[in-house]
């Protein structure tokens, strides 16, 4: 383990709990990390208040990527609604897609025919290796293995090449619609699927040798960033920076959703809690997601329909409820909470993605007396993408 | 931390003995099959329905004229211009189509310098992708609007032959919601409809349960829904976007569940009360659609108005001419009871010429309004057709309607293969079923079966009523023998038209059928009985084709009469409607004319 200091003490508490920090003495400086910062993961900022290269003091800014998202939903009719959901999380758009289309399909009964039910568990586990593809490259980066980045987003390029044949588009596919998904899988996409995952496996295992069997990285990430599981809860810490404190927290396993009560897997867990923990069990992650890639091609039906009928969708009103579908990301929980009121649009979609928790409440706390240079490294590595905090 | 830890990294120098991956040039890479790249518009297939207008999310989509291409039954003219600064590419415009006339190119590099070019219009701007094979086209299967129409129940065959009950049952309000569902609200049906009904907006009223508001938009533009909900011919269902990938949306019998579901205080009350009185008086001669029509309109701008009919109750060849099982007479008897609300005045059994005259109506009433209708049958003029036992079938189904015995023969040749030809043939049928307990009807028709001038549906269904339908066959003699009619000899037709495109029919003698039967019924085309206007009158008024000549406003070269309907422009129910209202029109504002000038 890594020297822990502690500054616990430093800088001194005023006589009302607030920190003592008087910036014209000279001592502390003031120092904005981001919106623009390579390191940082999409478009939000920290307030870092440093003394020397340590940071005493932060909070958290975001707004700069504000869209509007769930606020234009409200003004637009149901189906309407199904281009604009992939966009509110750009590097693993599917969860949107699928959430909406749950909640929309619980809400209007429609049963989804049990095909696109597999099709749409593949898209989301194809999405969830891109994510940690992007999230590999990212993390390396921040400790300056930049030719991490190279490979993840070679084998990134080729699963979106999957994505393209599959969907008709390769970064926003709005393939998953409700009532079903658009589509069959084209032929012979079983085959350039395989391929695909063996040069994946083969790329994990040089990201292995080269990342996680390094002097530098283990340096810079064990024992960085530790979360205390006791405050798992408390945050609303989910997903793999759950998993990597050894809370084996995976809603694909505690609440079946899809189709995955009918495969077989078991949720990855770590211990240490720290940087390189979490890296780790999402390396593993990976391996699980293209051993259900490879399980759900086996298992899928080889026919039937892949929509249900739906009524006529330009002037389609649902019932008056409320629901909320959840699924687990690449990042954690991420969920949709749907009301509708009877009319042809929704009442209030509010979107539930981990990074809102991750990225503003716990990264404020876990920031205080690390290094400036362990910032952006610490903030990859609670996998944070803001266009998902920011609707 | 181990030895490994700090030797591993290296082996990231195998790399150097490696391929680069990078595609070296990307323009040249082809996007996968299905890939949704730039549009294509099909100009053969689209109808500038606009679906694809409506659906976007982004308003990239703007229904827009273009050159070269009119506007015309069941095509907008308009053309979808999509702007790529808007356009998110997620195809539900291609999903909705339709036509399927949308649809993407897997082409995906488009360098411009002039952003402006980027607002484009499929299939009218030339791009460079237009013939591109490959691309996203809606899946099959694959719909977001209903595909099929849903059911109407009716009688069965051997039900329905056995009385003159109405056939159809109606939709139930369920089934009427899902039939309501698949409307698209395009709007080319109401271009298409004569009177321009608010279909897309009746049907939404349907979908909503809003039955009052539905009443409305329908007494809106149309006094006889209840009677246009059954027998109307339908136009605005040819024109139907639907129709191109699945059935046309009933649009008819959907007007009629809203007529069904109302009650006649709820009609009065939506119809409301006439303006206040005008102090002019009109007469108006023939109770049927388009004088009725007419009568409604003036009645509500305040006017006084009396409709004169020769026969026993108003309707006219509603009541006259359909036979019951297509359209009940109590369905005639509340929409001729609604414009009674108003405060007009029908006098049956009036003729006039004979029980009052036309000049008195003229002198006593600030205008005259004539909708005579085509009560007269054509004849065929064959040797033969002189005998009483060739009956003209407008004035067999008269007879029917008034239940007069005509004496029904125990086997009947038709001739004729339109609407009015397949009423009296199933009226016979009927009655033969009644009578002797069989059918022996055989209608015979100039056209073949795919030109026939029936509807579809009647075809069909006279023929599941055990009429006996023989196509392209001209008569040729009704054979009498012993003074007696035994049956109608007929030769095949090879051409209808000649080559300038006139009715002359020419015959293949060789193929000579005789048809057995004790009674000829010729359905071959009506005309108007306008002997009341008297020898001087049809002098001075000016004649087209033997029919009256009218202005726009239906108005006929004496300053005091107006022709309606039937006689002015052939036998259809909604045309006559439609033009009832544009004849009231032009009379309203010729009697405030008249009022202000004074």
């Amino acid at each position: 383990m890594s020297y822990t200091p502690d500054r616990s003490q430093y800088p001194a508490k005023k006589a009302d709990g607030t920190l003592d920090i008087d910036l014209t003495s000279g001592k502390y400086l003031k120092l904005w990390h981001g919106p623009n910062h390579p390191g940082i993961t999409g478009n939000m900022s920290v307030e870092l208040t440093v003394c020397g290269d340590e940071v005493v003091d932060a909070k958290t800014h975001v707004g700069y990527l504000h869209r509007g998202f769930e606020k234009l939903m409200e003004r637009r009719s149901f189906i309407q609604v199904f281009p604009i959901v992939c966009r509110v999380c750009v590097p693993e758009p599917d969860f949107n897609e699928y959430c909406y289309a749950a909640a929309v399909e619980e809400l209007a009964g429609i049963k989804v025919p049990p095909l696109a039910d597999w099709i749409r568990t593949l898209i989301l586990e194809m999405g969830r290796v891109n994510s940690y593809m992007m999230y590999l490259g990212g993390q390396a980066g921040a400790f300056g293995l930049g030719v991490i980045g190279q490979w993840t987003t070679y084998v990134r390029d080729l699963m979106l090449d999957r994505f393209e044949e599959l969907t008709g588009a390769r970064i926003y596919h709005m393939f998953i619609m409700p009532g079903g998904v658009r589509d069959r899988l084209p032929e012979g996409f079983e085959q350039r699927m395989e391929e695909t995952l063996r040069e994946i496996e083969s790329t994990l295992k040089d990201v292995y040798d080269v990342m996680f069997c390094n002097a530098v990285f283990k340096k810079r990430s064990v024992g960085v960033g530790y979360i205390d599981p006791a405050l798992m809860d408390a945050y609303g810490v989910t997903g793999p920076n759950a998993r990597a404190g050894g809370v084996a927290k995976d809603v694909r396993r505690d609440q079946p959703y899809l189709v995955y009560n009918e495969l077989d897997f078991e949720p990855v867990v770590g211990k240490d809690s720290d940087i390189y923990t979490r890296a780790d069990v999402r390396r593993r992650d990976v391996t699980m997601s293209v051993d259900l890639i490879r399980q759900i091609l086996a298992k899928m039906p080889k026919d039937g329909p892949v929509m249900a009928v739906t009524p006529n969708v330009l002037h389609w009103k649902i019932p008056r409820g409320e629901t909320y579908i959840r699924g687990e990301c690449s990042r954690g929980e991420y969920g949709y909470y749907l009301v509708t009121d009877g009319s042809g649009f929704p009442r209030r979609i509010n979107v539930r993605g981990p990074s809102y928790t991750h990225a503003v409440a716990l990264l404020e706390r876990m920031i205080v007396n690390l290094n400036i240079s362990d910032v952006a490294g610490l903030m990859v590595s609670l996998h944070t993408y803001p266009p998902e905090i920011e609707r | 931390m181990s030895v490994r830890d700090v030797l591993s990294p290296f082996t990231a120098w195998k790399n150097l003995f490696r391929d680069p991956v990078s595609i070296a040039d990307p323009l040249k890479r082809q996007a996968a099959p299905r890939y949704r790249g730039f549009h294509q518009n099909d100009m053969e297939k689209c109808i500038g329905c606009g679906t694809c207008e409506t659906i976007c999310q982004n308003g990239a989509i703007d229904m827009l004229p273009v050159e070269g291409i009119p506007t015309k039954q069941g095509d907008s003219g308009l053309r979808p211009r999509i702007d790529y600064g808007r356009c998110c590419w997620c195809a539900l415009c291609v999903d909705v189509c339709m036509t399927q006339s949308l649809t993407m190119s897997n082409a995906y590099t488009w360098v411009e310098s002039d952003p402006d070019k980027f607002r484009f219009t499929p299939g009218v701007d030339k791009k460079h992708w237009d013939d591109a094979e490959l691309g996203y086209v809606r899946p099959e299967g694959h719909r977001l609007t209903g595909e099929l129409r849903v059911h109407m129940p009716e009688m069965e065959p051997d039900v329905r032959i056995g009385s003159f009950a109405e056939i159809v049952d109606g939709y139930s309000v369920e089934q009427a919601v899902l039939e309501a569902d698949r409307c698209v609200s395009c709007g080319l049906c109401v271009a298409t409809c004569p009177t321009h009904m608010a279909i897309p907006q009746y049907i939404a009223a349907i979908r909503d349960g809003n039955y009052d508001l539905g009443l409305k938009l329908l007494y809106d533009s149309n006094p006889f829904s209840g009677i246009c909900g059954r027998v109307c011919t339908h136009k605005c269902e040819t024109t139907c976007a639907a129709r191109h990938e699945g059935d046309p949306i009933a649009i008819r019998w959907l007007k009629r569940h809203i007529m069904d579901q109302v009650t006649f205080d709820q009609i009065t009350r939506v119809v409301g009360q006439p303006a206040a009185s005008t102090g002019k008086k009109v007469a108006i001669i023939g109770a049927g659609p388009g004088g009725l029509t007419a009568a409604f309109d003036l009645a509500k701008q305040g006017h006084s108005v009396t409709v004169y009919e020769a026969l026993a109750a108003p309707g006219g060849m509603t009541r006259w001419g359909i036979p019951e099982y297509r359209l009940p007479y109590d369905v005639i008897d509340r929409d001729v009871d609604v414009i009674r609300s108003l405060g007009v005045d029908i006098r049956c059994n009036t003729r006039v010429g004979k029980d009052v005259s036309l000049e008195d109506l003229r002198n006593n009433n600030d205008a005259v309004l004539l909708g005579l209708g085509l009560q007269l049958g054509r004849a065929t003029r064959i040797p033969g057709s002189d005998h009483p036992d060739v009956r003209k079938a407008v004035d067999l189904l008269r007879q029917a309607t008034a239940n007069e015995d005509f004496g029904t023969p125990r086997q009947a040749v038709v001739i004729g293969g339109g609407n009015v030809a397949m009423d009296i043939a199933r009226t016979l049928a009927r009655l033969q079923k009644t009578a002797y307990g069989e059918v022996r009807v055989t209608l015979t028709a100039l056209e073949d079966i795919n030109h026939f001038l029936a509807d579809p549906e009647e075809i069909k269904e006279a023929g599941e009523e055990g009429v006996i339908i023989l196509d392209a066959r001209g008569p040729q003699q009704v054979v009498v023998e012993d003074g007696k009619v035994t049956g109608l000899k007929t030769w095949r037709v090879k051409a209808i038209f000649d080559e300038q495109g006139r009715f002359a029919p020419s015959y293949d003698e060789a193929d000579e059928q005789f048809h057995q039967g004790s009674m000829i019924v010729e359905a071959i085309g009506q005309m108007t009985d306008a002997s009341l206007l008297g020898d001087e009158l049809t002098e001075r008024l000016t004649w087209n084709r033997g029919r009256i000549q009218i202005d726009a406003g239906g108005r006929t070269s004496e300053s005091w009469l107006w022709a309606v309907g039937d006689m002015v422009h052939g036998p259809d129910v909604v045309t006559a409607v439609a033009d009832g209202h544009r004849v009231a029109a032009s009379m309203h504002a010729n009697l405030v004319l008249k009022e202000q000038s004074k």
